[in-house]
């Protein structure tokens, strides 16, 4: 369905079925405080009773209400296809002082790359050039690219937020919702059919990365800290759907981080993350590492280092399984 | 010189967009910034080396205060040899609009003011051309998603920008916006995009009395049931 198509139900169909068929229109007459309508005819029947001085008050003449009305239905009905994306390029370009990066790096669908480097090396700019699709012009000349292309200037501001999910250490939740409102409402706004069955996934999902369990009648703005970001990443994982994930430093402990990153790249995402995190660092196919602001090195995570990894990660549940213990008022004996 | 409208809410942020912008821009950028009794932004602007006016409506609508200013800022805008001129005018009664035709139109909001607020804006949202949106780094992605969402719904046809006022991170894609704004020399017989509120009623003239006696002019009444 486009605007013309929108346009010529309008003036066919009676308000009622109109609204039957896209619930949405509700939205649009209560954005316009528009005074009760005869709903047995089509809009612009109806609007001919609306009183001339409402429209002048409200700077609005009957043919806008139903152009406006038309592309209303067109922008809220389109349902965005899932994009998905075959590779991600990032070509380097110079350091902080000005040296070449000189660097082409491809990364997948499903596959994790860490970011490392010392606090103010360069970590968050990586990512924001990946966030903003970077095409030489930011500080740091890098090029991202697209499936092998550049994105045309005019999409780079339309996928924002499409393309790309971002998450990091204090984002929190703001709004007055259950989990299961919050997650409907996500649904909804991503116009995907609010399947229950997702929804409830995407909550056990979240429960199972969470140190502590929350239900699903939990206000959004209760949750603790591990809570949220379980939360917000099975939210990623489910109901977003941007191709490509950005974390920027989670260290907190109250989530399975890396639970939480092999679920993002089972999903066909791809992951970075930047972190100061052995665990995180080493659970990557791949770390980027970052020196003076330009991509130094990318190491392969070696056979020797995934068994590291496989250490502290016992070493880690012993901690967090003494942590538990603690809390509940046991000894550690 | 090209001119930029902005508009928002009180505190949604629009200074430090606008700082923010000034700095990813290679040109230089002016600022007429519109408002009501005070204003704490020029110190702001000036500690930042951007020049800036300050024009309080007192006790005029801001909105017809802004119609009648506006060309005056421009004509300052092309004394100063500025290459961006910048209004900032915070959105008091939600009815104002001060976006004019053919002239980029920003509105900034802040995403932690509430889902629906987008809904309520009004003419200053539903008319611009980008809707910054700020704050956006300390909440969820998928309230940022359902922000945009609540934008779309109030104004299908806006570019959406998620702009950090403290780090700036989106600021730049503003800038990209902003150079292709158009290149005015004056604004005359240019068009406001929105009509402004009506006023011209005994309070316009400094009337406080209140009471049925002292009313006159255009004025209308809420119909309150019995
Ligand atoms: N290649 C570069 N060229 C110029 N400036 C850079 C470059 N990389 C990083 N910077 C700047 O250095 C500062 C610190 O970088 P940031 O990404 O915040 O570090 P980190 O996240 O690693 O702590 C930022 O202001 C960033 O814009
Ligand atoms: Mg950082």
């Amino acid at each position: 369905m486009n605007n013309t198509d929108f346009y010529d139900l309008i003036y066919t169909v009676p308000l009622s079925e109109l609204r039957e068929r896209y619930p949405v229109a509700q939205d649009f007459f209560e954005n316009l405080n528009i005074p009760p309508l005869d709903e047995s005819q089509p809009l612009p029947d109806a609007l001919m009773d609306v009183d001339a001085q409402w429209l002048d008050e409200f700077g609005i003449t009957r043919q806008e209400i139903a152009d406006q009305l038309a592309s209303f239905l067109g922008t809220m009905t389109e349902s965005e296809p899932a994009r998905s994306i075959g590779c991600l390029t990032i070509i380097g370009g110079t350091d902080k002082n000005g040296a070449p990066e000189d660097i082409t790096l491809d990364i997948l669908p499903g596959s994790v790359v860490s970011i490392v480097g010392p606090t103010g090396s360069g970590k968050s700019r990586l990512l924001a050039d990946i966030e903003c699709l970077a095409q030489g012009d930011t500080p740091t000349a890098r090029r991202v690219l697209i499936d092998g292309a550049a994105v045309p200037e005019d999409e780079r501001f339309t996928l924002e937020g499409k393309l790309v999910a971002q998450l990091s250490q204090n984002m929190n939740f703001v709004m007055d919702l259950s989990v299961m409102e919050f997650l409907e409402m996500h649904a909804r706004s991503r116009s995907i059919e609010t399947d229950e069955t997702v929804l409830r996934e995407c909550f056990e999902c979240a429960n199972s990365l969470a140190g502590e369990s929350f239900g699903s009648d939990t206000k959004v703005t209760q949750l603790s800290g591990g809570q949220s970001r379980a939360l917000m990443i099975a939210d990623c994982a489910f109901i977003s759907q941007s191709p490509i994930v950005l974390i920027d430093e989670i260290e907190n402990a109250g989530v399975d981080r890396r639970a939480a990153v092999a679920i993002l790249a089972k999903r066909e995402k791809i992951v970075l993350i930047s972190t100061h995190d052995p665990l995180l660092a080493l659970g990557a196919d791949r770390r980027i590492v970052i020196k003076n602001g330009g991509i130094f090195r990318v190491i392969e995570t070696s056979p020797r280092e995934r068994e590291a990894a496989a250490e502290f990660e016992r070493i880690d549940r012993q901690l967090s399984d003494a942590r538990a213990k603690l809390r509940s008022g046991e000894r550690l004996e | 010189m090209k001119l930029i409208t902005v508009a928002g809410p009180p505190s949604s942020g629009k200074t430090s967009v606008i700082l923010r912008l000034a700095e990813s821009l290679g040109g230089k950028l002016g600022v007429v910034k519109f408002d009501c009794l005070t204003s704490f932004d020029k110190a702001r602007y000036d500690a930042a080396n951007v020049p800036v006016q300050v024009g309080f409506s007192g006790k005029f609508c801001p909105d017809h205060f802004f119609v009648n200013n506006v060309e005056g800022g421009v004509l300052w805008g092309l004394r100063r040899d500025l290459d961006y001129l910048v209004t900032e005018s915070a959105g008091l009664c939600n009815r104002c609009s001060p976006h004019i035709s053919g002239v980029l139109s920003v509105c900034v909001i802040d995403c932690l003011s509430g889902v629906h607020t987008p809904r309520k804006i009004g003419p200053m949202l539903k008319f611009a051309d980008v809707v910054v949106v700020t704050k956006g780094d300390i909440v969820s992605q998928a309230e940022r998603e359902v922000f945009s969402w609540s934008v779309k719904q109030a104004n299908g046809d806006a570019k959406i920008l998620f702009v950090n006022g403290i780090t700036g991170q989106g600021a730049f894609m503003l800038g990209k916006v902003a150079e292709s704004a158009h290149t005015i020399t004056t604004l005359t017989d240019t068009r406001l995009r929105f009509t402004t509120p009506a006023a011209a009623c005994a309070y316009c003239t400094g009337e406080t009395r209140i009471g049925e006696g002292y009313q006159m002019g255009m004025m209308r009444h809420i119909e309150y049931d019995i």
